[in-house]
Order: C-alpha cells, then sequence, then structure tokens
C-alpha cells in the first residue's frame, strides 16, 4: 500500500485497501472556521444531536473575515464563539491564532498518520506532515462532529517524484505552479497525490505545505509526504507524544496510477496567469504586465520563510508609486516572528502596509479587493474569475519572491533580472 | 425526493469553479435563498432570472472545482436548479451537493449531446438521462446505495437523523 491507502485501512480498520474501495474511516481531528462553521454549526442542530462526538478532537479557527468586517460576519464569529463555549471546543479567536492552516499544525493539532477533515479546500496542506487531510463541506462536517465518522473512496495515486536543485529565487511555490500547468486543473480528480523525491526531502515544512496546500487546484483529495526527520525536528515541540512513524512509508511495491517526474534545477519563476490555476508560464514569456496591487500572505505563503525571502528582496527599496502592497503573516505567531527579526519594518520602509494574520485578499471576503480593469500579483491559490474582488479584475499567482519584485517594477518581474539590473 | 426530474437545460462549459458559483463576498449571508439570488452572477447575472421555473444544469469537466463552501450547491438549489448534470465534479462540490439534496449526476458525453434550452427528463434511479428534444438518450454514472439512500432522503441531515433514531 502507499502512504495514503495506509493511513485510510487503520481509520477503517482494515489490513489493506485498494483504489476505488468504499470505507467508513475514523476521524483523529475536525477544523471548521468562520465561513463555512456556522453553516455546519446550523446542521448540526438541524440533526439534533446534543453532543458533538469528541470535543477534544474539534478545531475552530476564525480567520476569514476577521477581525469582523460587517455586522453579518460579526454574527457569524458570535454562533461559533457560542458553539464553541456551549460544546467546550478549542476556537482560536482573532488575536489568538490565525490563518487555520497554519494554526493547526504550530498549535499541535496536525499528527503523521492521522485522518485530518476540514470544512475548507486547503485542508489538504497537513499533507506535508504525512497527514491525511481533505477538505469537505459543512453538512458533512456537522455529520463528523456527530459520529467521528466519514466515507472515502480509496483515491488512485499519482506519484510526483522531483529531483534538482532549486535555483536562486525559485521556490516551492514555483514547482507547484509548474506541476498544474502541466498536469491541469483536474488532472488529479478525485486522486490522491504523492510528493517524493530527494528535492521534496530537503524541502522545509514552508515549502512542503505549499506543495500539498495547491494539491486541490488540480482536484486532488489529498496531497501527501512521507514524513521524515525534518517533519519530526519540526513537530517535535509542538506534539507532546510524537508517534513513531518510520513504518508510515509508501510500501516498494506500493500502486500508482502513474508516476510523473520533475526536475527543478533548471526552472525559472512561474506565474499563473488569470483565470485558471493551470494556466502557467514562466515569467520570462508573460510579457509586460502592470499591477495595481501586490499580495504576499494566505495559507498558501504566508510564512516566515516567505516573509524572509520578500523582506530580503525589498529591503532598502521602495515600491512603485501606483502599487499598493498587503503583506499578512499567516499566524499571529509569524508576524511576532517578523517583527522579532525587523521583517516588518523593512516591508514598512518599502511602503507596503502590513496586515493582522488573516486569509485577507485571498478569497475577496475582506481587505484588499479589487475593482475593475485592476491586477493584483498574489501569493495565494486561485486566481478565478472574481475570486479576489471585481469580476473585471485580473490576479496573477506567483511566488513571494517574484510578488516582491513585482511591487518594486510595477509590473510582473523575475527577481533575478531585478536583481542583475542593479 | 422525487427520482424523476423533468426540465429544461443552462449549459455551462468546464471548470466552472465555486467562486463563480457563489462569490467569496456572498459567504456571510445566511438566508439560503438569498443565496440563491446570487447563483452565477459572476458569469450570469441573468441567471436567477432564468431558472424560475426549475432548470438542468449541464456542467463540463470538473464542476464545482475551488472552495468548499457548501454555500455553492445551496444557492443552485435555491436559485432553481434542480439537478446538475456534469462530465465531471470536483470532490467536494459532488460530496456538498448530494449532502444538501441536491442531485447531481457524472455522466461523460452529456455536453455533446445537450444544448442551453434542450429539455431533459432524468431517472435518477437508474441514471437514465433523456434528451426529449433531440431523442438523444445516455446513462449517468449509478451512485453506490448507501449514496442514494442520502439523497432520496433529502440530504445529509435527515439521513444521519433517521440513522441515529434506529440505533
Amino acid at each position: 500500500m502507499n502512504i495514503t491507502e495506509k493511513i485510510l485501512a487503520k481509520a477503517s480498520n482494515k489490513k489493506t485497501v485498494s483504489a476505488g474501495e468504499i470505507v467508513d474511516a475514523n476521524v483523529d481531528v475536525l477544523m471548521t472556521h468562520d465561513l463555512t462553521g456556522p453553516l455546519a454549526v446550523e446542521s448540526f442542530k438541524k440533526i439534533g444531536a446534543e453532543k458533538v462526538w469528541n470535543n477534544q478532537k474539534i478545531v475552530i479557527i476564525l480567520d476569514h473575515q476577521i477581525p469582523a468586517e460587517s455586522i453579518k460576519a460579526a454574527e457569524l464569529h458570535k454562533t461559533m464563539r457560542q458553539f464553541a463555549k456551549e460544546q467546550k471546543i478549542r476556537l482560536y479567536d482573532v488575536g489568538h491564532g490565525g490563518i487555520c492552516h497554519q494554526v493547526m499544525p504550530d498549535q499541535g493539532h496536525v499528527t503523521p498518520g492521522t485522518v485530518i477533515v476540514g470544512s475548507d479546500s486547503h485542508t489538504c496542506t497537513y499533507g506535508a506532515f504525512g497527514a491525511f487531510s481533505t477538505g469537505i463541506g459543512s453538512t458533512e462536517a456537522a455529520a463528523v462532529m456527530t459520529t467521528g465518522k466519514i466515507w472515502f473512496k480509496i483515491p488512485q495515486t499519482i506519484k510526483i517524484y522531483v529531483n534538482g536543485t532549486f535555483p536562486k529565487y525559485v521556490t516551492p511555490k514555483d514547482l507547484i505552479l509548474n506541476i498544474i500547468g502541466k498536469l491541469g486543473v483536474d488532472g488529479a480528480i478525485y486522486k490522491s497525490t504523492e510528493f517524493t523525491g530527494p528535492t521534496i526531502h530537503e524541502m522545509s515544512i514552508a515549502g512542503r505545505m505549499t506543495l500539498c496546500n495547491m494539491a486541490v487546484e488540480m482536484g486532488a483529495k489529498n496531497g501527501i509526504i512521507e514524513p521524515d526527520n525534518i517533519t519530526k525536528q519540526y513537530l517535535q515541540e509542538k506534539i507532546p507524544n510524537m508517534p513513531d512513524f518510520t513504518t508510515l512509508k509508501s510500501d516498494k511495491n506500493a500502486q500508482y496510477e502513474q508516476t510523473i517526474e520533475f526536475n527543478v534545477s533548471k526552472m525559472e519563476p512561474q506565474v499563473a496567469c488569470p483565470s485558471s490555476v493551470d494556466n502557467v508560464k514562466p515569467v520570462s514569456e508573460i510579457g509586460e504586465i502592470p499591477i495595481d496591487q501586490a499580495f504576499i500572505g494566505s495559507c498558501t505563503n504566508g510564512r516566515i520563510e516567505d516573509l524572509r525571502i520578500a523582506a530580503q528582496i525589498l529591503k532598502g527599496k521602495k515600491i512603485k508609486d501606483g502599487v499598493r502592497t498587503l503583506i499578512i503573516p499567516a499566524s499571529q505567531e509569524i508576524y511576532k516572528q517578523a517583527l522579532i527579526e525587523g521583517l516588518t519594518e523593512t516591508f514598512t520602509d518599502a511602503g507596503a502596509i502590513v496586515c493582522g494574520s488573516a486569509c485577507g485578499p485571498c478569497l475577496g471576503g475582506h481587505i484588499g479587493l479589487l475593482a475593475a480593469d485592476e491586477t493584483c500579483v498574489s501569493t495565494s491559490n486561485r486566481n478565478f474569475i472574481g475570486r479576489m474582488g471585481s469580476t473585471q479584475s485580473h490576479v496573477y499567482l506567483a511566488s513571494p519572491a517574484v510578488v516582491a519584485a513585482s511591487a518594486i517594477t510595477g509590473k510582473i518581474t523575475n527577481p533575478t533580472t531585478l536583481e542583475a539590473k542593479q | 425526493m422525487d427520482p424523476k426530474i423533468k426540465a429544461s437545460a443552462i449549459k455551462l462549459g468546464n471548470n466552472i469553479d465555486t467562486d463563480v458559483i457563489l462569490p467569496g463576498k456572498c459567504l456571510i449571508i445566511v438566508d439560503h435563498y438569498e443565496l440563491g439570488k446570487h447563483a452565477l452572477e459572476s458569469i450570469d447575472t441573468e441567471f436567477v432570472n432564468k431558472t424560475k421555473n426549475g432548470i438542468i444544469l449541464i456542467g463540463g469537466k470538473n464542476f464545482g472545482c475551488g472552495s468548499s463552501r457548501e454555500q455553492a450547491p445551496i444557492a443552485l438549489k435555491y436559485a432553481g436548479v434542480k439537478c446538475v448534470i456534469a462530465e465531471t465534479f470536483a470532490r467536494i462540490f459532488y460530496r456538498n451537493a448530494i449532502n444538501i439534496g441536491l442531485p447531481v449526476i457524472e455522466c461523460p458525453g452529456i455536453s455533446e449531446i445537450t444544448e442551453t434550452g434542450n429539455e431533459i427528463s432524468i431517472d435518477l434511479e437508474t441514471g437514465k438521462i433523456q434528451n426529449l428534444t433531440n431523442n438523444k438518450t445516455i446513462h449517468g454514472t449509478n451512485l453506490p446505495q448507501f449514496i442514494m439512500k442520502i439523497l432520496t432522503d433529502g440530504g445529509l441531515i435527515e439521513n444521519l437523523r433517521k440513522r441515529l433514531n434506529k440505533k
């Protein structure tokens, strides 16, 4: 069995499982947030159960519309706070957490080998730690709250084998955009994607999270990476009883639907052009794209490593007149770390605004929305029509390095060419 | 729920994402009928005026990709969509639709035999889809029995209520 099959077999009390089989799996952790949570609470109440199946295994994180930008959002937050209080569920409130997919692993809710579901499509991020994690809807979340179980069809798995060394300013974001560009937005529909190879196992947790986070953008049920020493080092202070995960690996004779190989050594920074995440081109081939807004943040690229590379490029520079630059650390902890390291000062001096930890403009519900005919280059994960505001606006997806370089020049820019000019 | 559905079709293309079905700015709306008023407005501001008498939505590949927002199938259902037939579905949308009692049928080839305005008749139990305008018939992928039961119960809430009461 491969790692996804092993985790799902264990969760459904089976010795083996194979692709196509439907299993009833026990859930280890359920995560919900302020935009999908209230509907889950409504459904939970309609089901008529009084208590959740296990209040220690449910986590609520307010992150999408925080701090509340409207009375309606404030009411949704109130609903979640009341429910958390009633059921004695851990809730990360404004100022105490950040983006759910960063808070979950960083606060010890993600353990290798477990099954985690969340009412957010980017729940697949925790595959970076060797967990099986996937997004579900609100009513399904309510059903999990009630029973602690969920059905899954065991997916076929695509193995993505990555070799090579990243050139300067080429990052895991460029790799995943390149992969999605090759496979297409439905290239892994219903399937599991397993990232492996030397490049993956040398990659930081931040990079692995970026890869697994965007697995859903090619339709995947989950993205997963076998846990290793880097995983152990990252999690050891966060999980009190770290399980032994030495056997949590895909067997040598494991079944894969296909294996696709990538090499990053000669890769250029990549850009996903409007309005599909698979409309990917190397930055040198997109032509001149002037921008109105640059956004560095989101569950894809709001980590300290992302802020460091952006600060390295922005240090001592001024953002181009007419470009507004939003920088949003993925969590309160990362926000603090950015302050300690002086990154916030660098950003502020350059003319960027550093906002409180939240999802921000990524889904077009809160701050930093776009007007008609405006263009944003963003480190987030989706460039759909109207994703970040007006249906007439344009979103280009890129790495934090590309977004930072673009903020300086006012057009989408390869940080390497920017550096060469100086 | 009646397993037999008959209505006229509205056909869309590939990769219709949930942001297009219901934009992020609408996620603070709680009322389901209110959500319905915003269905697909990003690509067709007149959509909700075409669905008053009930329609069958025909999608291409990867229908409902993107966000896990259950408000997307809710918006379609309350706008008057009786069933979505697509070449393939994004998995979260597919589950969400079933869980809220909106029938969905995966049917490779459906886009080729259907145009907007065609009268379509569906039998959910057999998966048989008939285009009454051009007399073409096609079969969608059959749902496993337990999933069919969720649909016929009207969604996961009612299905789970029944199962829990039995215990």
